[in-house]
């Protein structure tokens, strides 16, 4: 009876707030030993009973004991909270009472381990939760999101109602709702709780929701069931392979493991007896049949253990049946928690949809700043380029010198572009003056002077600015990236690119089409020779036609180094995609090229996506599929019709 | 007896190959005095491969006007073709003599399973891939080097020359061909080693108690047989109605469409052939260099190929012999730090880090003041010129002599 009451009464004194049973130090001095020699494993009650006691200076005491600031009087044992003092301790008794100071020497100070500590800190969580100070609050939050316990429920709801700071009344919610899905008290609340969250993508929660699902394999004779929450049958030959159904027997130590043809090599080698193993002569051992039969002779002698036979194995598979049970008990559980992952994963599987999308976008944005410039040169006068990639490259360096002499990265940037456009324009016109002018009948030997002059360019460069990257840093203000949710998210740098790409689309439309440049590029485009009748110089127009693509290969450059490092193999990196996008959009139209970049983009994040584990493989059948488009349509994906076609 | 007479270049190609064969070998280590190292046996030898290439570049390229920029691809693919019979014969042995030293006689299966762990254990998988099925037969892995670079070269060609692909479109086809070609090889699950690629190839299975002196002036040997015959081959296919034909295509493919040839065809056969004598130059190259990897058919191995052939000059097959040979023997000598500084004062000029600008430079102004290259030196001596036309072009290829060529 008397017991009874005891229980009771400790029940009573457990409960948070309904009684105070004991004071603090009646507490501690209860369990001196356990306290004084704190251990993960053995603390956990201790600390139970103080967070329960109701005394208002528990937090004080916990958070004291927890930063080493609890110590044992050694003339009396007396539990004190220390206040440093000069160089001695003010002392407090738990009760709150002042009690003298005392000298370093006289105090043996607590000193509770990382584990024990956590422990502290989980006890304190509950008050913190309350505290005045949103800081801690705010940190008391960070502790149940990286350690949630069972215990943290109740606080944490109690909390709820005073909680003034909005954000953090929302947070506290919704941890409110996943400690609910964790460690709710029926299964109708913590159902209700997963409902609540509908497709929400957190990590938080899929993090809470996946452990649920946890299963193990279990074995059980065939045609038998076991206990638990099943998840499914595991079929040998369907779900699960023959041979790891077998290892699950052997690990369960139900059946003999299997011999490995290493072990028999070995076992036969340990009984060669006269150049005889089991009475087959060693000279037949080549043959695998031979081995069998040695081996079973052995068997048979007694000389080798018996090992599983094929046959065997066969019969111990099909004598058990293999399970998938989930650790959780309850199907209710088990059944929403998948619906609701479900329907998460549907939601994130569009989110991933739309970071494909972008990324894909991203990538043909660079794609066509780095063939603008070359669609201008092919479309406009039939010439490749083949130090187009090598003007990108400049255009790099270009960008890095000034980083060099100018400190401030906005400014640099904002110098670098029109400069890097300035170099490689002029690099361009001084090309097309001495080389590629002589050369406009024999567009084949363009191609190969150029290339000659590809390969010098970045010889140079090596040659200047060594063979090692050279890092072109951008602006603070493009460091980071725009983030939507989990899933989805932005480097800032790609929208400049994008936004770059935009610009120059725009930009080259309006040169094209509003200007008188733009008017005679086209005339000289569609018939020099009319063009020239016309008092069209086609020679400067020509000049000005590759000096314009050599300048925006140079701003091509300049973002490319930010997104890449800058080394002389830049341009050489990009060439063939350039190449590409120009040769599947069609020569001539600047629309044709944005729609190549657009097709070259996706489908390499298409194929890096359905292969995500190799990007040279996705580059080979990109252009293993491009040989295949041009089969289809050889001038690209617009071509141009009638007598600008020029045939 | 009409066809040597009707092409002078081959009688005296074949002398001069078999004057420097003969002085080649009474220079060798293993043959000779030894005045020249088994290296440079082994150097001289490559640069017979590299001729064999140029000429098939320069019938598909000089003759046909096809750019193409992936047959070094072909020409490596035939490297790797021997190169898996060399690596798992090699292999096999070693793992024979390993596995005799055990008490049991190998089974099959187990010499099986040695080879392929030690030759795939470098990319971390021990299972032989199925693309090296033949590779234990030399037999079957030297009908290889000629069938997969004709069935590569087929297949793309067809799909190419089909939908009327020409000119620089082309040339950035084959390009493409190419990297894909490499990054498809670079990886490690292609089943020929990734960027390791295939090492070793210096050792020739069943000959492991020749020396290496006499290996390779036995590779030399071959490499030189091999060029006269690839130069014969060649002379005689451009020599007569098939040559003017091709010609007729490079100088203009519409007519000769017009005129009733079917022009896919002929472009099919000389891209296939071309592509068989690179990959047979391949497969005598690489045993002397020893290993093989993708790099070797990065796009700028071919682009190098056509910059052999423009600087001897196109259209004439001593020309290219003579630029392969010319290039990459210069090639190999400033790079290979032998060339002495330029002290310029202010700077000196070290030849490994400047000999590339050099290359590129006199390329560039090959294309445009010597379109005829090294060749055209030989036309001085000969005293062969281009017909007068009074400023009127010569035709749509200045690379040639069109009027000679039409006279045959």
């Amino acid at each position: 009876m008397i017991r009874i009451l005891l229980a009771a009464a400790l029940a009573l004194a457990l409960a948070p707030g309904l009684a105070r049973a004991d004071s603090l130090g009646d507490i501690l001095n209860a369990n001196k030993a356990l306290v004084e020699h704190a251990s993960r494993l053995t603390i956990g009650p201790v600390i139970d009973k103080l967070a329960a006691s109701g005394d208002p200076r528990t937090e004080a005491l916990l958070k004291a004991w927890g930063d080493k600031k609890l110590g044992l009087r050694k003339s009396d044992g007396t539990f004190v909270l220390l206040t440093r003092k000069g160089g001695d301790y003010a002392l407090t008794l738990p009760d709150g009472s002042g009690d003298g100071t005392a000298k370093r020497s006289d105090i043996n100070i607590l000193r509770p381990n990382a584990g024990v500590r956590r422990l502290i800190d989980g006890a304190l969580v509950e008050f913190q939760l309350s505290s005045p100070d949103l800081k801690t609050r705010t940190e008391a939050l960070s502790i149940i999101d990286r350690h949630p316990e069972a215990g943290q429920l109740k606080p944490l709801e109690a909390s709820l109602k005073a909680e003034t700071d909005p954000a953090l009344r929302a947070r506290k919610e919704r941890l409110l709702r996943l400690l609910t899905i964790r460690f709710g008290e029926s299964t109708p609340k913590r159902i209700a709780a997963i409902d609540s969250f509908g497709a929400d993508t957190g990590l938080d929660l899929r993090g809470t929701l996946n452990p649920l699902l946890d299963s193990h394999r279990v074995i059980t004779k065939a045609g038998e069931r076991p206990q638990g929450n099943v998840e499914r049958q595991l079929i040998p030959g369907k779900t699960i392979t023959p041979e790891a159904a077998y290892d699950l027997l052997v690990a369960r130590g139900d059946a003999p493991a299997r011999l490995t043809p290493l072990a028999r090599r070995q076992a036969l080698e340990a009984h060669i007896e006269g150049g005889k193993v089991g009475g087959v002569p060693v000279a037949q051992m080549s043959d695998p049949e031979a081995r069998d039969r040695a081996y079973a002779a052995l068997e048979k002698a007694g000389k080798v253990p018996g090992a599983a036979t094929r046959h065997e194995v066969a019969a111990a598979v099909a004598g058990h049946a293999y399970w998938r049970v989930y650790q959780e008990a309850d199907p209710a559980m088990t059944t929403a928690a998948k619906a609701a992952l479900a329907k998460i994963a549907v939601k994130v599987d569009a989110m991933q949809g739309l970071d494909l999308l972008i990324e894909a976008l991203s990538l043909a944005s660079i794609y066509f700043l780095a063939a603008i410039g070359l669609a201008l040169t092919f479309g406009v006068m039939g010439v490749i380029n083949m130090a187009h990639g090598e003007f990108i490259m400049m255009g790099a360096y270009t960008g890095y010198v000034v980083q060099q002499i100018v400190p401030d990265y906005t400014l640099s940037l904002l110098i670098a572009l029109p400069l890097a456009f300035a170099v490689t324009f002029a690099a361009g016109v001084a090309m097309e003056r001495l080389v590629v002018r002589h050369l406009y009948k024999r567009p084949l030997e363009t191609l190969l002077a150029t290339f000659g002059v590809s390969i010098a360019l970045q010889q140079i460069a090596k040659n200047i600015f060594g063979t090692q990257a050279r890092p072109l840093t951008s602006p603070g203000w493009l460091d980071g990236a725009w983030v939507l949710n989990d899933v989805v998210s932005i480097s800032y740098i790609r929208i400049a690119i994008f936004v770059l790409g935009v610009v120059f689309l725009g930009l080259f439309l309006w040169v094209m089409k509003r200007t008188r440049l733009g008017l005679e590029l086209r005339a000289v485009t569609q018939n020099p020779a009319m063009a020239a009748s016309m008092g069209i110089n086609p020679d400067r127009i020509n000049m000005l036609a590759f000096g314009l693509g050599s300048g925006i290969a140079g701003i091509a450059g300049v973002a490319l180094g930010l997104y890449a490092k800058v080394t002389s193999e830049l341009g050489q990196d990009y060439i063939v995609q350039s190449f590409m996008t120009v040769v599947v959009g069609g020569v001539g139209n600047i629309w044709g090229t944005l729609a190549g970049a657009a097709l070259i983009g996706t489908l390499q994040k298409g194929i890096e996506w359905l292969n995500p584990s190799n990007t040279l493989a996705a580059q080979t059948y990109m252009i293993l599929f491009i040989i295949l488009f041009i089969q289809v349509r050889p001038r690209g994906i617009i071509a141009l019709k009638g007598r600008a076609a020029g045939d | 007896m009409t066809f040597v007479k009707k092409n002078p270049s081959v009688l005296w190609f074949l002398v001069i190959l078999a004057v420097f064969t003969l002085a080649v070998t009474l220079m060798s280590p293993g043959t000779g005095t030894g005045v020249i190292s088994t290296s440079f046996v082994k150097t001289l030898g490559k640069t017979l491969c590299l001729a064999m290439v140029a000429l098939a570049m320069d019938l598909v390229w000089g003759y046909t006007g096809i750019l193409s920029l992936g047959h070094m691809a072909f020409f490596a693919v035939g490297g790797y073709m021997i190169g898996m019979w060399l690596m798992y014969a090699r292999t096999e042995e070693i793992v024979f003599a390993a596995l005799a030293k055990s008490p049991i006689p190998p089974t099959p299966a187990e010499l099986h399973d040695g080879i392929a762990s030690q030759i795939f254990g470098v990319v971390g998988s021990s299972k032989m891939p199925a693309i090296w099925a033949f590779a234990g037969s030399l037999p079957a892995q030297l009908a290889l080097v000629v069938l997969v670079p004709a069935a590569l070269a087929l297949a793309f060609g067809w799909l190419a020359f089909r939908s009327r692909v020409a000119g620089v479109y082309l040339s950035i086809l084959t390009q493409a061909m190419t990297l894909a070609l490499a990054l498809w090889l670079f990886q490690n699950d292609s089943g020929l080693r990734g960027n390791n690629g295939l090492s070793g190839l210096q050792n020739i299975p069943g000959l492991n108690h020749v020396p290496q002196e006499w290996l390779s002036i036995w590779f030399f040997w071959a490499s030189a047989a091999a060029l006269a015959l690839a130069y014969v081959l060649l002379a005689w296919v451009v020599s007569g109605k098939f040559g003017s034909v091709i010609r007729a295509i490079r100088d203009d493919e519409q007519r000769v469409r017009f005129l009733g040839y079917p022009v896919e065809g002929y472009k099919l056969f000389v891209f296939a052939l071309t592509a068989v004598i690179a990959g047979i130059g391949g497969a005598l190259y690489y045993p002397q260099a020893g290993i093989i990897n993708p790099a070797e058919l990065a796009p700028i191995a071919s682009i190098y190929l056509a910059v052999w052939v423009a600087i001897g000059g196109r259209g004439r097959l001593y020309g290219a012999v003579m630029g392969a040979v010319f290039v990459s023997l210069l090639s190999s000598w400033f790079t290979g730090g032998r060339a002495p500084d330029v002290p310029l004062g202010f700077a000196t000029i070290h030849w490994v880090d400047w000999w590339q600008v050099l290359l590129g430079l006199a390329f560039v102004l090959v294309t445009l003041f010597a379109p005829q290259g090294l060749g055209g030196l030989v036309d001085l001596i000969t005293g062969r010129r281009a017909p007068p036309r009074h400023g009127a072009p010569l035709g749509p290829d200045t690379g040639s002599l069109q009027e000679r060529e039409a006279e045959e």
